[in-house]
């Protein structure tokens, strides 16, 4: 059964978006053991700091704006949980606690709460972060197994295909691990919590993108975020559009832009930007007519 | 004499807090989110602006009974312009730090809508001590304003006010807060924070 | 500089809202719904052209002989002036269906200060009269891109429960903020 969902209006009843959200977190249970085995207890840290902030800045919201005290549906644990995987393993605590509370009172709170949030709030805090403490966040993988390593190296295709899958080499938490994701992404599919189209097209058209490029889709596929992010972040029905081809639309644009920024801009990873500028374009790509009007000789394309 | 002080008196106000320019009417966005990256900025763009706004509400309101009405936009820019190349010319001779500083911002202030607001909104309208007052109110406000989100703005992205250093090297700027991201993201909250607070306030007075 | 490259940094690298602040007013204001975004995007990006070549024009053939560079913003202003007069009567005649549609949106492009920024930005910066004229086009569409992305963004928050403080100005505020950020993804592009 897949679970359709809209923004709004909607009636949404508290145990379908607990249940959604539950599996959700069971899916992300593999990339969060991956993180602590490879990464040490500095991961396990990161994760329960960013988690329990998360929850900590919705309940505190929800009091003060004398609302409905929500934090069951375990909305507010997704959020903190994908904000702790994608940081680096050293990542100081007071930093976490920043982003996630940015993440629920600034991007999602703020703009109505849940359902009407127009970025995806995990990722608006991690690009907040970036912007804010570059240093901070592009170093300090020599953590647990990688004491001795002194870059990060998410990018590089010098490790061997197999530590690539394995995530036998250093980069965020939990994206380090494509076997724990794609488990992950299983999981995801089998309780219809997700639809396959946008994980697949955005890596299908990166993949193909770089090939043209000149990069092998193995090495796109296996480097950095674009394997997490397609799985987990483009994927959220909040901020991703609702018809099929405004969702196709959405899921190339993410491959293409993560694509350029990573050959030609100035970020090493694309994923967080490129999935956001989808975000908000996301809204015009459902302008698009799905079926000619009877009378109109050509279907008008609004938007970019 | 004294009930005219008076309305002077609430003219100025009216400037600095009821219909403060930035946070109240929402004019001059541009130079707002623009030139807020430090304290001494802030205030020197909000200076360069009172000293055109008063300019050109004292000259507007001098020849407001002259000034044919089907042309009075254009005769408004060109006096606002005439000050406006005035302190581009005496901040470029004595301030060139700051004229540096301000940039493109500086010849900007001219279609400022704060002081084209002000003109058509009041200075032709009203007679000429009571316009000067209302711009020194008004430019006083912006200028409030912007050193206020200077100061916040530096403060968190530099770690310091007026450039003297206040939080102490232990201190990690954000550095978002001096980018153009973090001026649209201040304003915004700041102008949430005061419509919550202003809100509270006429909803005690009614009860 | 490459032209396709400095075409695209005027869109996307040096984006004139989210990089440079110009254009704020309009982008605010007039960012409710995409239909008029996109009008008055058109109309800016016609305007902005123009006002790019002849304010070129002007300020290499007339003020710098004349060593009369402390006229530019006076010459600029009324150059820009007259340009949207012109343009106001052009449309009426020509297209008046677009005139009504941009309504009071025309006369407003005057005070725009994306319009005088870029003419003021290309003497600055010493661009010729082709990189002038390109600028002039390409940062229009740039702004023609944020301020339709904004208007779909807008439209969506209609119907989300903000709150009350917040409605109207600070949230447009915050979302552009977080556009802002968004778009330094194109950092380094070019």
């Amino acid at each position: 059964m897949s679970l359709i969902l809209s923004s709004a209006p909607h009636i949404r009843a508290k145990d379908n978006t607990q249940r959604l959200m539950l599996n959700v977190i069971i899916s992300l249970l593999p990339c969060v053991a991956a993180g602590i085995y490879y990464f040490g207890w500095r991961a396990a840290l990161v994760i329960a700091v960013s988690t329990v902030s998360a929850v900590a800045a919705e309940l505190i919201w929800q009091k003060l704006a004398r609302k409905k005290v929500r934090i069951y549906d375990l909305s507010a644990v997704v959020t903190g949980l994908l904000l702790g995987l994608t940081v680096p393993p050293s990542a100081p605590w007071w930093m976490l606690v920043i982003g996630s509370f940015f993440a629920i009172m600034v991007v999602k709170q703020l703009f109505g709460g849940i359902g009407d949030n127009f970025l995806n709030p995990a990722l608006a805090a991690r690009a907040v972060l970036l912007a804010s403490w570059p240093a901070l966040m592009t170093a300090g993988y020599n953590v647990g197994r990688f004491d001795a390593v002194t870059t990060p190296t998410p990018l590089l295709s010098s490790a061997s295909t197999m530590d690539l899958l394995l995530g036998n080499v250093t980069g965020a938490v939990g994206e380090t691990c494509k076997i724990a994701i794609l488990l992950g992404f299983v999981w995801l599919l089998i309780t219809g919590t997700i639809r396959w189209e946008i994980p697949v097209i955005t890596v299908a058209s990166a993949c193909l993108l770089g090939w043209l490029l000149g990069t092998d889709p193995l090495t796109t596929v296996l480097t950095g975020g674009l394997l997490f992010g397609a799985v987990y972040m483009a994927t959220d029905y909040v901020t991703s559009p609702m018809n099929r081809l405004a969702r196709i639309l959405y899921a190339v644009g993410i491959g293409v832009i993560i694509v350029l920024i990573r050959k030609y801009g100035s970020y090493p990873e694309g994923v967080t930007y490129a999935i956001l500028l989808m975000n908000i374009a996301a809204p015009l790509f459902d302008r698009i007519p799905v079926q000619r009007i009877y009378g109109h000789t050509k279907a008008k394309k609004e938007g970019k | 004499m004294s009930e005219k002080k008076a309305n002077l008196g609430k003219v100025f106000m009216n400037g600095v807090i009821t219909e403060n320019p930035t946070f109240r009417l929402v004019l001059g966005t541009c130079p707002t989110l623009a030139v807020t990256t430090s304290a001494i900025n802030g205030a020197g763009m909000g200076a360069a602006a009172t000293f055109v706004l008063l300019g050109s509400n004292i000259v507007i309101s001098a020849l407001r009974k002259v000034i044919p009405d089907k042309v009075r936009i254009p005769c408004f820019i060109v006096v606002i312009c005439m000050f406006v190349t005035i302190i581009q010319l005496v901040m470029q001779a004595f301030l060139p730090s700051l004229y540096e500083s301000l940039g493109i911002f500086l010849p900007l202030i001219v279609v400022n809508c704060i002081i084209l607001g002000r003109a058509e909104a009041f200075a032709s309208k009203n007679p000429v001590v009571a316009s000067a007052v209302d711009g020194i109110g008004m430019g006083l406000g912006f200028t409030l304003a912007l050193t206020l989100i200077g100061c916040i703005r530096e403060l968190a992205g530099n770690g310091s006010i007026f450039g003297i250093n206040v939080l102490g090297t232990a201190y990690q700027p954000m550095l978002l807060m001096i980018l153009p991201a973090g001026g649209f993201l201040v304003y915004g909250l700041l102008l949430g924070i005061i419509n919550a607070l202003t809100n509270r306030k006429k909803g005690a007075a009614k009860a | 500089m490459n032209i396709w490259l400095f075409m695209i940094s005027c869109v996307l690298t040096n984006n004139f809202i989210f990089s440079k602040f110009l254009g704020c007013c309009p982008f605010l204001g007039v960012s409710s719904k995409v239909e008029t975004a996109a009008s008055m995007g058109i109309a800016v990006t016609f305007v902005m052209t123009i006002a790019s070549l002849f304010a070129y024009m002007v300020n290499t053939w007339v003020l710098v002989p004349l060593q009369l560079e402390y006229m530019q913003t006076i010459a600029f202003i009324l150059i820009i002036a007259s340009l949207v007069q012109f343009v106001e009567m052009f449309l009426k005649k020509a297209m008046p269906a677009l005139y009504s549609a941009l309504g009071i949106y025309l006369p407003l492009i005057t005070t725009n200060c994306a319009v005088l920024g870029v003419a003021t930005l290309n003497v600055k910066e010493g661009y010729n009269l082709l990189f002038s004229v390109l600028n002039g086009t390409f940062s229009a569409l740039g702004f023609l891109l944020a301020i339709v992305l904004m208007a779909g963004v807008r439209e969506r928050l209609e119907s989300s429960k903000i709150p009350e403080c917040m409605k109207g100005f600070p949230i447009s505020l915050v979302t552009a903020g977080l556009m802002a950020i968004a778009f330094m993804g194109f950092n380094g592009l070019v």
